[in-house]
């Protein structure tokens, strides 16, 4: 169903699981090592590859970057907690069980503000524990890789055992058609909170973030919430946004046509935008979840918890809204700024010397459109704030016009260079030498006599005619208003 | 009295995927019935005054420092596996799980 019938009819009530693998040197509960990429099942020891005998430690990092995650999202920590055994059979986690937390998160009931359109939406934070990431299956044979129809799978465990925090919302009402936009500015701020924090990568590339994207819907008038399903491991941001409204479009097809909501895991699939069904859901209880024997309980000093809120660092929105005011901003401008990951490019281009106004005239606009036509985010295009900042000098130091300067960031963005080299290589500078530029103006006049003739006659609308005609001549390089000054004294016309 | 049925029995050798046979469910279903019979003398012991405890120890907050250190070859790691392809544990396939 069209996403716009989907909503005049309809509800929607979303949930977001984030998972994000926190960056120590080591893992959860062993010293194996983390790094990304690293050939297989070479960063394993008898306690991830759960080897008889083997027992585990909880890495302190861990549990510190935890609870600062914890604080910055505004959530209470718990005073004493445990960690669970989540039993299941998946050849994923050799143990069969996945060292989780259950009914005694280490943080629960924060929140975390969002914009969106111009409003802010607050998104209750449920909780946020931390877990232990699984190995990596690879499904081998039948025709697509896909698990079904596979005739066997590989794992490497290298990914089995880095610490990874949930972070689960409490059910969000009332997005009404901006849902798929509220889930994406949720999942945008938290990954930089967690940038801010310097407690991950946050590479949803890489899976170091993944959200599982929970929807629902209840006829408009209802309060009765419906059953929802679970969309798993969607890894982009673009994609959170996306699955939403696929899910929210797909549901309200069913339910329109009289049909039920199978609460269910759903995959994402990037190339159609569409979600499939996966397995049936099983009931929490199948996981068996209790106490952790091997481990010993947390019980963070409450002492040294307020230590740590006194230290987080300036958090994403509290700085954007310091540099609205430094800047001078409108609201929506600073939404448009932050969509477009451009805040912290900008604020790099001022640092570096340039007025925020020209700063943000330049990534929003001329390199906006270049970065879109390219299909990459502003960050990848091969200019450095350094250099907007050396352009927006040349400008304002009238060496460079906007349309000269347009030219030179095309010459930087060529690999042509740096400003300075793409300038005298391209031959932009403005023409500031008087005698070039008159003689340019005399030849102007000599070949339109009728425009010159209409301005002599007091028509001085009819000078455009004859500016164009200069800066034509000069390719752009003239500066228009002088020749403008300089045309009406030849003509001996005054204003 | 029988505490735990056949059709738990059979549920819980699904979860942990035993194939068990008509008349092992019985069996096993009157042996788990001795296990919880034995928990739960415990529980007549516990006393409002005896809060519940899930570990031996009155330990908290045992961490190790954020330290890697090498663990084991992959050589080492894949020795006892079944099968290996490609430095990786290979397993039989999995039905009716997600990927």
């Amino acid at each position: 169903m069209p996403y716009d019938e989907a909503l005049e009819r309809f509800e929607p009530v979303l949930g977001l699981e984030t998972h994000v693998e926190l960056g120590t040197a080591s893992k959860m509960f062993c010293g194996c090592p983390t790094a990304f990429g690293a050939a297989p099942n070479t960063q394993v020891c008898p306690v991830c590859l759960a080897l008889p005998g083997s027992l585990p430690t909880a890495n302190a990092a861990a549990i510190e970057s935890t609870i600062r995650i914890g604080l910055a999202l505004n959530c209470s920590i718990a005073e004493w907690c445990r960690f669970a055994r989540k039993n299941y059979f998946y050849p994923d986690m050799p143990k069969n069980y996945q060292i989780s937390q259950y009914d005694e998160p280490l943080c629960f009931d924060g929140y975390l503000d969002v914009e969106v359109d111009g409003k802010t939406v607050r998104i209750e934070i449920e909780r946020v524990h931390l877990e232990e990431d699984t190995g990596k299956s690879t499904h081998m044979g039948g025709a697509t890789g896909r698990i079904h129809g596979a005739d066997y799978s590989i794992v490497d465990y290298n990914r089995a055992g880095i610490p990874l925090v949930e972070i689960v919302t409490k059910p969000i009402p009332g997005t009404d058609r901006l849902a798929p936009e509220v889930a994406r500015a949720y999942a945008t701020e938290l990954r930089e909170v967690m940038r801010a924090l310097g407690v991950s990568d946050v590479r949803m590339e890489e899976g170091s973030m993944r959200c599982d994207v929970n929807v629902s819907l209840m006829p408009r008038g209802s309060s009765e919430w419906g059953t929802r399903t679970e969309t798993k491991n969607v890894n982009s941001l673009r994609s959170v946004e996306r699955a939403v409204r696929s899910e929210i479009e797909r549901q309200a097809a069913i339910l329109a046509d009289g049909g039920r909501i199978i609460q269910e895991t759903r995959h994402f699939h990037e190339d159609t935008g569409s979600t499939t069904s996966g397995r049936s859901k099983e009931e929490a209880q199948d996981y068996r979840y209790f106490p952790e024997p091997d481990l010993v309980p947390i019980a963070p000093d409450p002492a040294w918890v307020a230590s740590l809120k006194a230290a987080l660092p300036e958090l994403p929105r509290v700085r954007r809204k310091r540099l609205q005011q430094e800047w001078g901003v409108s609201d929506l401008d600073m939404e448009a700024m932050h969509n477009a990951d451009a805040i912290d490019l900008v604020e790099a281009t001022v640092a570096a010397g340039a007025p925020p106004a020209d700063a943000r005239k330049w990534w929003m606009g001329e390199l906006a459109r270049r970065a879109n036509e390219a299909g990459v985010p502003l960050s990848a295009l091969q200019i450095t704030p350094d250099q907007i900042a050396r352009v927006c000098a040349m400008v304002a130091g009238g060496a460079l016009n906007d349309k000269l300067a347009r030219q030179v960031l095309e010459g930087v963005l060529n690999g042509e260079g740096s400003p300075d080299e793409v300038v005298s290589a391209r031959g932009l500078q403005i023409v500031n030498d008087e005698g070039e530029l008159s003689a340019i103006i005399d030849q102007v006049l000599a070949d339109n006599a009728d425009a010159a003739e209409k301005v002599r006659g007091g028509k001085i609308a009819a000078v455009g005619a004859l500016v164009g005609g200069v800066m034509k001549a000069s390719r752009g390089k003239a500066d228009a208003g002088r020749a403008r000054e300089l045309i009406l004294q030849k003509l001996g016309v005054s204003e | 009295m029988s505490a735990i049925t056949r059709d738990e029995v059979a549920h819980l050798a699904r979860l942990s995927r035993l194939a068990l046979a008509d008349e092992e469910l019985d069996h096993f279903a009157a042996q788990l019935d001795v296990i919880i019979g034995a928990v739960a003398r415990v529980a007549e012991v516990a006393a409002d005054d005896i809060p519940p405890s899930s570990h031996a120890l009155p330990l908290t907050n045992v961490y190790r420092p954020d330290e890697a250190r090498p663990g084991l070859t992959p050589e080492q790691a894949l020795s006892g596996a079944p099968a290996v392809e490609d430095d990786r544990f290979r397993v039989p396939r999995i039905l009716g799980e997600e990927a």
